[in-house]
């Protein structure tokens, strides 16, 4: 995991979280913007598993548990996906407001990923 | 997909459902992984977590399905979760010996940003307020099927 580009995800995904939600409570319906945020946000997801897969051949190793930050990190990469695939089959303002809650998600898995490879002791 | 959307799932219930869907989803991922990896350290909690992780599942599918059973289910599970946080919760403050801390409802949620305390809350106020509605909707479908 490489602590920089753990943080610019996180501040993507807490910046995308929010204006979905604002743009949804102001009464938007999914448009580019919002659905390519969230795109964004799983772009940078699969980044993430690229890393942690290639990390520890390079030394970089998680000090806590391995499972539990796969299991946190495929969770998150099926959210945009499921909150992406409802905006789609239910265009309303409410949609717009889900992509948001899952990205605010994302970003709280991604800080957990965070501490389970830097800090959590096994 | 191809099913009406059920009076229950419209509006901002849809958000509800979500983030219900999602807290099953990080629940129950999370106590297998604890049960997998450490279970003798904590079974009757890990084990506590799993069956909480389960019941957020079925309050999700209550949620979205209509009719008075589904209704009723809801009103369930939703009761228990919320029970099942202030208990585990009150008892964790008390005496942190008995859950650790990373279990789903050991201070009152708080590992889940105390989602697990608002949520059933949420969920009944907006069960009550929808009830007519969630009663109603069946009856044409009852008819039809």
């Amino acid at each position: 995991m490489i602590e920089i580009f753990t943080w610019v995800q996180v501040a993507v995904a807490v910046t995308a979280g929010l204006l979905c939600v604002i743009l949804g409570l102001a009464g938007k319906t999914p448009a580019d913007l919002t659905m390519g945020a969230l795109a964004l946000v799983e772009v940078l997801l699969l980044g993430q598993l690229g890393v942690a897969l290639l990390a520890p051949a390079f030394g970089n190793t998680a000090t806590g548990s391995v499972l539990e930050f796969y299991v946190y990190l495929v969770s998150a990469i099926l959210l945009p996906p499921a909150a992406g695939f409802w905006a789609l089959v239910e265009r309303s303002r409410w949609s717009t407001v889900i992509l948001g809650v899952a990205a605010l998600a994302v970003a709280v898995m991604v800080y957990r990923m965070e501490q389970i490879w830097f800090h959590q002791v096994a | 997909m191809s099913t009406p959307p059920s009076p229950r799932t419209l509006g901002v219930g849809r958000v509800l459902i979500a983030v219900y869907a999602i807290l099953a989803l990080a629940a129950t991922a999370r106590s297998l992984v604890q049960i997998i990896e450490h279970f003798e350290t904590a079974p009757v909690a890990y084990i506590l977590s799993a069956l909480a992780g389960l019941v957020y599942i079925l309050a999700t599918i209550a949620l979205v399905k209509r009719g008075p059973t589904w209704y009723r289910i809801a009103w369930i599970t939703i009761t228990f979760e919320l029970v099942g946080v202030l208990v585990v919760g009150t008892l964790s403050v008390i005496d942190p010996q008995l859950f650790p801390a990373d279990s789903v409802w050991s201070y009152f949620g708080r590992g889940y940003v105390f989602i697990p305390l608002v949520l059933p809350i949420l969920g009944m106020i907006w069960l009550r307020r929808r009830r007519s509605e969630i009663l109603e909707g069946h009856a044409p479908l009852a008819a039809r099927s």
